[in-house]
């Protein structure tokens, strides 16, 4: 410690003291404005004492509130920014670069190279939000301490400057100090008020508790910083999707093969167009849906499964997957999330095309087609090639893009008791070729039959109670500084009179209120708010109407 | 009589109430001087009328809530319209709340006509029952909804004492640039009474035009303004029928893409056009004094510190309220919904915008020489950020949250 201050009251101050921590006496020439600044009581920051080292120069930069206000400025500004255009993960393409520039130009360009267009995971925003972290601990710590020695060691008998340059300032000249006293006493503690003694003069507090909020609040902000950061520790957070059609089983994504979904049903619901309280909104905007509904099982694999082999899968259980209502198990929980429809199976007729007559009907399933169609009575359809998404290629040769059945197509061999080798044919959406010559035979297409995929989406997030935790101590550090007050009252004897000073560290209405009443049943005279007075008399010096 | 109607009544009712107890504020404060005992007492006793007339208001429009409620089945707050009123109820109670620590009129006088701008604002959006798609239909959408409208309608009347501050302190003696950004701020608020009047006159005449156009989607599909049309849809052409109706003079913007925002775009320059026109009316019935002259007049009896104490009590009760709706119970329900519980959404990030700049402003106040007229200032900022964040981006930007 450097070197200490010591007050006319003979109290030891730490060096850099400003207000003295027993009897409030101004240590420095600098506290002459007519209403002193209470702020921290006046006690030492280590920003405002230590300013030598590179390491004091650190932390008085970020313990100023301006630094502060600035950080918290830059995030604001940045985050307003950041939605002018979308974020890269909702946008229609894997290629930021060349989207953003080919949607919005020079100004796209300029978004991707600052870095906008993924600003929450970018270098800087991280950087910003370190720097902020930085800075609320700094500050916090600088001021707690200061503020908690101070507060701990006030005396009852305080300085007359103190008194005096108290907003709230009364003086009364009476000759039964002992008798007013006794009743100021009784009324502030039916206020509630924790009341000390000494030398005959009184103090009383309330609230004090609510000092402490801002620091509380603080923390719970840290640990909330401390949730983003932990969403990159491996194994923390999962986030995966998963299509599953009706009927199907799938591996869960992100589960480690643990476990697998069977969805049975997906239900989609609109609201009745009949539906008589909603019929005019309906009638107005069209079909509104009612409910997104994935019926399924959820399984569980046995650990022994051998590698490369199927593994062996126990019933977990059946629930309904609705928007809303995840399936929770595990730590994970499934969201329905999505749906779309999926072409399923496609039915066909072989005819014969100068009859017209139809030989049989079959159906191929698209997702697992069979080989054969036996037609019965000698005939057969032969699938000799499947095309599930099908285009020409760069040399004009029929391909598939995907294994999705996006668009279709077939070549058919049809077998007939009068064309054992077969007559083959070409079969998509639309088209119906012969590539070897006159056929006798036709595939002729029947039917469609669709199915829908759920889309279903995987998450574990065990940094939501991180967050969680930090948002509610946040939250009641908050309540704590904002719906409480700390007030304190002094009535001392000064040379004769009752002096009343009081200080609220802000809502100086309640404390008022405890004044009046105080006055009303004491007798002291009202004390002045020497803050409206100063406003007052400035603004009658301005000349402006009484 | 149906709960549907039951509730449009009752709304009425709030509305007229609300616009008397303007008049009595307004009688209660003018002229009294807020050192004086006596100018005190007459006003007090005037003002607590005021109050039990605007209290009435506000159960009328508690009632106009539940009736509502009943005629949607869910809570009333799943669209522009009754998100809108919901939040003037909202603030109406705030003031309710001030008004029983303070005991202060002057803050009914700015209150009481923004909530009735707020409804008239409300009113000229779809106002039938809708029905809930499967993301809304969930008890953590009352909770949220309902939570951050209370914490904006706090915050809001923040602005409120705010404004009552900056009308009472600024000097209308001379010209400066204090009494141009007054006088700007109360434009809007002009601008917002003349789009409810503006909505009205061509309601009332029944008045549309229809155009083709490729809405944000990327769907062919058709825009029917109410009103004329000086925005059209970006490369919209009128359908056959409306051929010879007004305009486009000019066309949105391709990048504005909220729901129907050309409509939007167009209803808010109706705005302004008729935000001038009222505007240089008041200015012509003031023999053209500036309206915050005239204000300045009205309260003279203002106390400038108490009203500075108002604006900021109000950031400190609506605040924790606003962080607990606008981000943990959203966070909660986008949890639910979602299975993220922050996903920067738009509407999500200007939530945390409003949130980080209730913060900042906060740690303004904890500097020298940030109190009073700088504060107030800054709440009007903040309303701003509210107010764009209800209005703005659901016109600017498609996102998970666009209602209307
Ligand atoms: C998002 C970030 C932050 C939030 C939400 C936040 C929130 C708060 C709140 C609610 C208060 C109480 C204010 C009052 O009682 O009037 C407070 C006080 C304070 N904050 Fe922050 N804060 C943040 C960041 C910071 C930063 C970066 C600094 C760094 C300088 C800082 C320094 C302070 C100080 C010095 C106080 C006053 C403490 C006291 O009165 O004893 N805060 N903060």
């Amino acid at each position: 410690m450097g070197r200490e201050i010591i007050c006319e009251c003979g109290y030891v101050n730490p060096e850099g003291t400003i207000l003295c921590e027993a009897c409030g006496n101004p240590l420095r020439d600098d506290q002459t404005k007519p209403i002193l600044t209470m702020r921290y009581e006046g006690g030492a920051r280590r920003s405002q004492t230590y300013q030598r080292t590179i390491i004091d120069k650190i932390w008085n930069y970020f313990s100023s509130v301006k630094v502060g206000i600035a950080l918290i400025i830059l995030v604001l500004i940045a985050m307003a920014i950041g939605t002018i255009l979308p974020q890269d993960n909702a946008i229609p393409s894997d290629d930021p670069e060349t989207y953003y520039a080919k949607q919005w130009g020079a100004f796209g360009k300029l978004y991707v190279k600052l870095g906008f267009d993924h600003l929450y995971t970018s270098w800087w925003w991280i950087i910003l939000l370190g720097l902020l972290g930085l800075s609320i601990t700094v500050a916090s710590i600088d001021r707690f301490v200061p503020l908690y020695r101070a507060l701990k060691n006030q005396r009852v008998t305080r300085h007359e400057r103190y008194l005096r340059r108290q907003r709230l300032f009364g003086r009364t000249q009476t000759d039964r100090p002992d008798e007013i006293i006794a009743k100021a006493k009784e009324v502030l503690k039916e206020k509630r008020y924790r009341i000390r003694e000494e030398n005959g003069n009184l103090f009383a507090e309330k609230g004090r508790f609510s000092r402490w909020g801002p620091y509380v609040n603080h923390i719970g902000i840290l640990i909330v910083l401390l949730a983003g950061v932990l969403r990159f520790v491996p194994g923390m957070y999962v986030n995966e999707g998963v299509w599953i059609p009706e009927g199907e089983k799938r591996l869960l994504p992100g589960t480690h093969g643990k476990y697998y979904i069977e969805n049975h049903r997906f239900v989609l619901q609109t609201y009745q167009k009949n539906d008589k309280r909603y019929q005019k909104a309906l009638d107005r905007v069209g079909a509104v849906p009612k409910n997104f509904q994935s019926n399924v099982t959820l399984y569980k694999a046995k650990d022994s499964a051998i590698l490369g082999e199927k593994p062996k899968l126990v019933k977990v259980k059946d629930y309904k997957i609705r928007v809303n209502h995840p399936l929770v198990y595990d730590h994970y929980r499934i969201y329905q999330s999505d749906f779309r429809t999926q072409l399923y199976k496609m039915k066909f007729n072989m005819v014969d095309k100068e009859t017209g007559k139809s030989l049989g009907t079959f159906a191929v399933n698209l997702i697992n087609p069979k080989k054969t169609y036996d037609l019965g009575n000698g005939y057969k359809v032969i699938l000799e090639d499947y095309l599930p998404d099908f285009y020409f290629d760069k040399s004009g040769k029929p391909a598939t893009k995907s294994n999705q059945p996006n668009n279709p197509a077939f070549v058919f061999k049809m077998v007939a008791p009068d064309r054992p080798k077969g007559d083959v044919s070409f079969v998509g959406i639309q088209t119906n070729l012969e590539p070897l010559g006159k056929n006798k035979y036709k595939i002729a297409f029947n039917n469609l039959i669709t199915r829908y995929e759920s889309g279903l989406s995987v998450r574990k997030d065990m940094t939501v109670w991180v967050a969680f935790v930090g948002a509610i101590i946040f939250l009641i550090g908050v309540a704590q500084g904002m719906y409480w007050n700390h007030r304190r009252v002094w009535l001392q004897r000064v040379n004769g009179e009752l002096w009343l000073a009081a200080n609220a560290n802000k809502h100086w209405q309640s404390l008022k209120k405890d004044l009046s009443v105080l006055v009303d049943k004491t007798g002291l005279n009202a004390p002045v708010d020497q803050l409206e007075q100063k406003a007052f008399e400035s603004e009658n010096g301005r000349g402006l109407a009484t | 009589m149906s709960a549907l109607t039951a509730s449009r009544h009752l709304l009425l009712i709030a509305f007229i109430l609300y616009t008397i107890g303007t008049i009595l504020f307004t009688i209660s404060v003018t002229g009294k001087k807020f050192r004086s005992k006596e100018g005190q007492q007459a006003g007090r006793r005037l003002g607590g009328v005021a109050f039990a007339v605007a209290l009435l208001g506000f159960l009328s429009q508690v009632g106009y809530f539940f009736s509502r409620w009943k005629a949607d089945g869910h809570v009333p707050v799943s669209n522009l319209f009754e998100y809108t009123t919901f939040f003037s109820m909202m603030m109406v109670l705030a003031f309710i709340i001030i008004y029983l620590i303070y005991k202060n009129n002057s803050v009914g006088i700015v209150t009481l006509p923004i909530a009735v701008i707020i409804i008239a604002y409300a009113s000229v959006f779809p106002t039938d029952v809708e029905p809930l798609i499967p993301a809304l239909q969930s008890n953590w959408l009352k909770i949220h909804v309902t939570t951050v409208a209370l914490g904006e309608g706090i915050l809001s009347l923040s602005f409120v004492a705010g404004l009552v501050y900056l009308i009472r302190v600024i000097d209308q003696s001379k010209r400066s640039a204090r009494t141009f950004w007054l006088e700007a701020v109360l434009f809007v608020l002009i601008c917002a009474v003349a789009f409810s009047a503006v909505s009205a006159i061509f309601q009332a005449q029944g008045y549309h035009v229809t155009f083709n156009w490729v809405n944000e989607k990327n769907e062919k599909d058709q825009l029917t303004y109410h009103m004329p049309a000086i925005a059209g849809p970006y490369e919209g052409e009128k359908i056959a029928k409306d051929s010879d109706r007004f305009g486009p003079l000019f066309e949105a913007p391709s990048w504005m893409n909220g729901k129907e925002a050309p409509r939007k775009l167009n209803t808010v320059i109706w705005s302004f056009i008729g935000g001038v026109i009222l505007y240089l009316l008041i200015r012509l019935l003031l023999l053209g004094r500036r309206i915050g002259w005239a204000l300045n007049r009205i309260m003279q009896g203002v106390n400038p510190p108490l009203m500075d104490e108002i604006s900021y009590r109000a950031v400190a009760i609506g605040f924790p309220i606003f962080t607990l709706g606008g981000l943990v119970f959203a966070a909660i329900w986008a949890q639910e919904a979602w299975g993220r519980f922050w996903g920067w959404d738009p509407k999500e990030v200007w939530a945390l915008i409003t949130f980080f700049f209730y913060a900042a402003y906060l740690h303004f106040r904890l500097s020298r020489g940030w109190e009073g007229e700088k504060s107030a200032w800054l709440t009007v900022i903040g309303f701003i950020i509210i107010m764009f964040n209800l209005i703005f981006v659901n016109l600017v930007i498609a996102g998970l949250h666009s209602y209307a």
